[in-house]
């Protein structure tokens, strides 16, 4: 698809080259179109009252075309200049614009944030660790920090243990790919999408006719209907966690089958030649064999776990002390507007995955990454 | 990959328990499914399970008490004596049919008898209704007909189209740029930049939220798909990058070296050797972060606000389940068109779609 949009006309190593002032003045040329052609279609975008299929179309077609155009065009400028230069520069241009992105959008922001949780509410005067304090003594903020512990806690514990106990499972039975198809499912759909499955799940009316299927089955079975997810405390964050487990244990069972398939038969067998039982050879063979891929899986659906923001806005929308840190962080920042608050909640949250980071570099330094 | 030798009685086992969770797995979404094609007055008075064929008091008969009973003393029907409220909640007769009052004002009384109902009345006025940003009729439970503004979320369909496929296509093109330097270039600071890579790889967003959302408003890209793009494009840049790499690090030495011995430019390989031969990988990152865009709320609710022109379905549900919240006939439709697209990713590139989500998941 990208191909057919230009052709790269770069292969000329013994074409005669320009002299410096006029390949500076390509330079600047190449970079001036393509000011003015982006920037031209932005404002033309963004005030122009098109059908919405076309505007649809043109901005497709110029968002993927344009970032081509880029690297093509800066390209053939290159490809004018001195040899020497054009492979000092040439590199710049492959990693440039993903750097400079990163620059703007991830690394100067992290500090931007950080530098921003030390000062107050409106970013004006500088504050210190206030910030970090009221965050544990706030009693809204105690509690997002709670609820995402018991996320954690809960919810990660939850998908890890279901995670194995169903690829272990799948893995005897006789419709492996079918039932690894179902459980994988909820993790293509949005969480918003999932927030009203449940939604409708924990659905209570008045009366006594109940169409949520959780109620209807406690009715079915004599209990009273509730309000699950606005039930009292701490107890509606459980059934909010569940809509975690069930999204994600499908990610765990999926890698836990792969790992699975990795533990040598002839060791299993044996071990039950050995008269070990399965629950044996299971606690003692296979968990010891797969505990790196476990302890992968874990961080990863902690990391997860602890960004939770999307479940708990369409299901409660944070009332009912089901606040997390992500939501908390976006109230203090849209509602509240307490930048001071909102930086720090972030800060918090980045500190939490330190360990995580550390970890990802000890792992690709180990795989032998440079 | 089946293993051997397994007693047949315990592979019984293994099924029903696996068969149970399944089932489980699956209600939540297939009752969301069944629910869209129902009519909204039959949600709210039963239950979507009541589409399958079930033992249900079926009225029978109908009797038609003096109209000057006394409710206060018992009453007599058929000959047996039932209290009032026994009557209101439903009462069983020795012939083991089921009285209960029709109306009570009227003094009548149903006769009910247990009998197999399956309620198939099914509808797609629920996809008509959110889909169109049109007024639109409905006739609501007591038969009279209501005009209300649909939801418009073909439009925001179309939107989050146009969000997903170049916040797609653009990071997943940049890093391959950079994949390829990172692997086969020699430069400066290559190490130190990709080491920042994967550095970013697991930073959460919120993080980098306040700030970009200053620059964007003073830059005026709040609200424009440009701004959507360029976030989303920044935030899945790591991973893609990560991605890309670990595969054309990968490809063999000697298939450059014969390239460069052509004379071909670094430009030239990169877009007739590494693209084609990137192809499977970039198919399975594409995937994981076409969805991940697709299924967004957090960038799209902070980037892009409320530009009613620009909002993404996830935005408009998500609303919708805010200002709505009992309309299920509109939610479980609007919920069930913002999956097909998931869906039909899931079921139709799976081997892709499972490779990317595993080699994704770690994304910030």
């Amino acid at each position: 698809m990208i191909t057919s949009t230009a052709k790269p006309n770069s292969a000329r190593p013994n074409a005669k080259k320009p002299k410096l002032a006029i390949t500076a003045a390509l330079t600047l040329l190449v970079t001036a179109i393509n000011l003015l052609l982006h920037g031209g279609m932005f404002f033309f975008l963004r005030d122009a009252d098109l059908n919405p299929v076309v505007y649809a179309a043109l901005a497709i077609v110029w968002g993927v075309g344009g970032v081509y155009f880029i690297y093509w065009s800066f390209n053939w400028v290159i490809e004018q200049y001195s040899d020497a230069w054009k492979r000092r520069i040439q590199p710049y241009l492959f990693v440039g614009p993903a750097f400079l992105l990163l620059g703007w959008l991830l690394l100067l922001p992290t500090v931007r944030t950080l530098y921003m949780s030390f000062l107050d509410a409106s970013s004006e005067k500088f504050v210190g660790f206030a910030n970090y304090g009221a965050i544990f003594t706030n009693r809204l903020l105690l509690t997002a920090l709670r609820n995402n512990l018991l996320w954690v806690a809960f919810g990660a514990t939850a998908c890890i243990v279901l995670g194995l106990l169903i690829a272990v499972l799948a893995d005897r039975s006789s419709f492996e790919r079918t039932a690894k198809a179902i459980i994988f499912l909820p993790m293509a759909i949005s969480f918003v999408a999932a927030g009203v499955i449940w939604k409708f799940m924990y659905y209570y009316q008045p009366g006594d006719e109940q169409v949520g299927f959780l109620n209807a089955i406690v009715v079915a079975f004599g209990g009273e209907p509730q309000a699950w997810t606005s039930m009292v405390q701490p107890w509606n964050n459980l059934f909010l966690i569940v809509i975690l487990v069930w999204m994600q244990t499908g990610f765990a069972m999926v890698i836990f089958s792969a790992a699975l398939k990795g533990v040598p038969e002839d060791m299993l067998e044996a071990a039950r030649m050995d008269g070990a039982g399965e629950v044996r050879v299971f606690f003692r063979i296979i968990i010891p064999f797969i505990s790196t891929t476990i302890l992968s899986v874990t961080t990863t659906i902690i990391v997860f776990t602890l960004k939770i923001f999307d479940v708990v806005m369409i299901m409660t929308g944070g009332q009912y002390d089901t606040e997390v840190v992500a939501t908390q962080f976006y109230r203090q920042f849209f509602m509240f507007r307490n930048f001071g608050y909102g930086s720090t909640l972030a800060i918090v949250l980045l500190v939490a995955v330190i360990p995580v980071i550390v970890f990802n570099l000890r792992q690709f330094r180990r795989q032998g990454g440079f | 990959m089946r293993r051997k030798s397994r007693r047949t009685g315990s592979k019984t086992v293994v099924n029903l328990v696996l068969a149970l969770i399944c089932l489980v797995w699956l209600v939540p979404a297939f009752g969301l499914f069944v629910s869209s094609f129902r009519p909204a007055t039959e949600i709210l008075k039963s239950g979507w399970w009541t589409v399958f064929p079930h033992k249900e008091n079926v009225t029978k008969d109908q009797i038609q008490l003096p109209k000057d009973t006394d409710l206060r003393q018992p009453i007599e029907v058929n000959g047996n004596k039932y209290s009032d409220d026994e009557l209101r909640s439903g009462v069983k007769a020795p012939d083991g049919s089921r009285l209960i009052w029709e109306n009570r004002r009227a003094r009548t009384i149903d006769v009910q008898g247990s009998g197999w109902k399956m309620n198939t009345t099914f509808t797609i006025e629920n996809y008509k209704g959110v889909l169109t940003g049109k007024q639109y009729k409905i006739t609501d439970s007591d038969g009279t007909v209501k005009t209300k503004k649909g939801n418009g979320l073909s439009r925001a369909f179309l939107n989050t189209l146009t969000v997903s496929i170049p916040a797609t296509l653009i990071p997943i093109l940049i890093a391959t740029f950079a994949a390829y330097a990172f692997a086969w270039l020699r430069f400066p600071f290559r190490k130190t930049m990709f080491v920042t890579v994967i550095m970013l790889l697991v930073v959460p967003l919120q993080v980098a939220m306040i700030p970009i959302l200053k620059d964007y408003t003073s830059l005026g890209l709040n609200g424009t798909f440009l701004g959507v793009w360029i976030a989303h494009a920044g935030f899945g840049l790591p991973l893609a990058t990560y991605f890309m790499y670990s595969y054309i690090s990968q490809l063999p030495k000697d298939l450059f070296e014969s390239a460069f011995m052509d004379g071909a430019s670094n430009f030239t390989i990169f877009t007739r050797l590494i693209l084609p031969l990137a192809v499977p990988s970039i198919a399975s990152i594409s995937i994981f972060q076409f969805l991940w865009v697709w299924n967004d709320y957090l960038v799209s609710l902070v980037f892009i606000g409320s530009q009613p022109n620009v909002q993404v379905l996830s935005m408009k549900i998500a609303d919708m389940v805010g200002t709505r919240g009992n309309d299920w006939h509109l939610l479980t439709a609007a919920a069930f068109i913002s999956m097909l697209m998931p869906l039909a990713v899931f079921f139709g590139l799976q081997k892709y779609f499972v490779r990317g989500l595993m080699g994704g998941s770690v994304k910030g």
